[in-house]
């Protein structure tokens, strides 16, 4: 039902961990729908992210689309972090089964928000955040239904 | 890697002493039974032959015997057929939050017709309370449907009790005993039961075999209408093999049922002892007493069980789990929401099923494969890292 590549990341996850006065954290999903991912940003004064961590409760899927998506954007900048789309973590991981699609869809999420929690520590401002809401409730799920139909 | 199978309350392996009783039926004795040749009578008689057999152990008579493709649809059977057939005395249905979806959804399609079905709560336990079986009786009730043992945490149901009162009000009393065939003693000339479902292969039978007990004066529409099969109820060509088969089953596990008992009981509290012992912040969910006998569920806090089964899976272990990520739907399963878990804890549900091919070195891999599998599980968990935030 997996692909190698998600096993891989299932099994040896990269970046698991928490940062210590990190320069952003975000989190997405709740304890009802059984998944919540956490990351933890570092990012130097370039705008670069120097660090990322992350935890996540959840199903396999859900651990091996956090921990692709930090290794997407570890060493990225900023501006270039907002670009990774859920679709992007997918096609990395080599696919997933359409009901898990929601999965990739929280790691983008918590990317969004880990970087919304920096912007606003730092007074920065990035169109890409324009309209996210990071405590917007439960909005992939309602992206899962859609998809899964297909 | 070795092979640990702990899911037998998902399916078992076909034991062979029952595929040999089946083989001869598949390409020498293939009759059809309703043919009067020789091959034709060959399969008759092996036919009824397998319906006294199982009549036989399980105290009822031959022609109580009804036998169908499986535990589901004796199940729709049942509910659907004493609510058409009963329709003119009454509209409501009274059933627990707990019972297969088989049943459930049986319940839900009846609703969408204008039948009025009640859900009963159970206790932390999954206990159904007989006292609120009968507060729910209205004069309108036609049915009761209470299942012998739960499927997922294992509670065994005070079946007798609750029949007893649907006796008393004149109402029909269905059971699915598919866990419970195999599992305890049933005797039908002294529980007070007019339905009852059972499936072969969760007894080492085949796939695709199951009956619907039905006593002797309980009135029940054909099925399917059709041939003269099943005494006009269910038409269609028998699977004269895979009955054969069902009937070496209930055969066997009447025959050892004392051992097979025993066996698994002293495995399950072997391994329930043992994750207790081993690993923190868990709950054993179910009945400790009143208890199916190689079933072991447990939820691990902090983590999600579609993991946890995935780590087994690489680790040669096969079990099952009722987190909303296994079950294909956002919600966990609707039996541990009726017990009171919240989501947190019901997501992080494992069952293990015990059976006849399970050894204690089985339980002891387990035991020392789980415990890393938790603490890996948790440490990546941003629930554990807050609850020892608090601390």
């Amino acid at each position: 039902m997996y692909s190698e590549i998600v096993m891989d990341h299932f099994t040896n996850p990269r970046n698991v961990g928490e940062i210590e006065n990190a320069s952003g954290m975000g989190e997405v999903g709740n304890v009802k729908c059984g998944d919540i991912m956490r990351i933890y940003l570092k990012i130097n004064n370039d705008e670069i992210i120097e660090d990322i961590k992350f935890k996540t409760f959840g199903c396999g899927s859900a651990v091996a689309a956090s921990s692709i998506a930090t290794e997407m954007v570890m060493g990225k900048s900023v501006k270039e972090a907002l670009q990774l789309t859920n679709k992007q973590v997918v096609d990395a991981l080599g696919g997933l089964p359409p009901v898990k699609i929601h999965c990739s869809v929280l790691a983008e999420q918590a990317l969004k928000a880990a970087i919304y929690d920096y912007a606003q520590k730092t007074n920065k401002y990035y169109e890409e955040l324009e309209g996210f809401d990071p405590d917007a409730e439960d909005d992939h799920h309602d992206l899962v239904e859609e998809i899964g139909e297909f | 890697m070795r092979q640990v199978y702990m899911d037998y309350s998902a399916t078992t392996p076909v034991k062979k002493e029952v595929l040999e009783s089946m083989l001869p039926y598949f390409s020498e004795k293939f009759g059809n039974a309703s043919s009067i040749y020789s091959t034709g009578r060959e399969a008759k008689q092996a036919l009824e032959g397998a319906r006294a057999s199982i009549a036989n152990q399980l105290n009822c008579k031959p022609e109580e015997l009804f036998f169908t493709s499986g535990g589901s649809e004796a199940d729709n059977w049942a509910i659907k057929g004493i609510a058409q057939a009963r329709k003119a005395k009454g509209n409501h249905i009274i059933t627990s939050k707990i019972e297969h979806h088989a049943v459930l959804h049986a319940c839900e399609a009846l609703e969408k017709e204008g039948f009025i079905v009640t859900y009963l709560d159970v206790d932390e336990k999954g206990l159904v309370d007989p006292s609120a079986v009968e507060a729910a009786i209205t004069d309108q009730t036609i049915l009761i449907s209470i299942m012998y043992i739960n499927n997922e945490i294992g509670t065994v149901e005070p079946i007798a009790e609750i029949g007893q009162i649907a006796s008393k009000h004149k109402i029909i009393f269905h059971t699915d005993a598919v866990q419970a065939l195999g599992n305890l003693a049933i005797d039908l000339a002294e529980l007070p039961v007019d339905l009852m479902t059972f499936s072969a292969h969760k007894i080492y039978g085949p796939k695709g075999v199951g009956a619907l007990y039905v006593r002797k004066g309980v009135r029940l529409p054909n099925l399917i209408d059709g041939g003269a099969q099943e005494r006009r109820r269910r038409a269609g060509t028998e699977n004269v093999a895979g009955i054969v088969g069902f009937a070496k089953a209930v055969e066997l596990a009447t025959e050892g049922l004392e051992d097979h008992v025993a066996n698994l009981t002293s495995m399950r509290e072997r391994m329930i002892e043992g994750l207790l012992e081993t690993i923190p912040e868990i709950r054993i969910s179910g009945d400790r007493e009143k208890r199916h006998p190689g079933n072991v569920h447990v939820c691990f806090k902090y983590i999600e069980g579609e993991s946890i089964l995935l780590s087994l899976d690489m680790m040669g272990i096969a079990g099952s789990s009722g987190s909303a990520c296994t079950s294909g739907s956002l919600d966990p399963s609707h039996v541990l929401m009726a017990i009171g878990l919240g989501h947190d804890i019901a997501h992080g549900s494992l069952r293990l099923t015990l059976g006849d091919f399970t050894t204690q070195e089985d339980v002891d891999y387990v035991l020392e494969q789980l415990p890393p599998i938790i603490d890996r599980l948790r440490k990546m968990s941003p629930l554990y890292e807050q609850a020892k935030g608090a601390q």
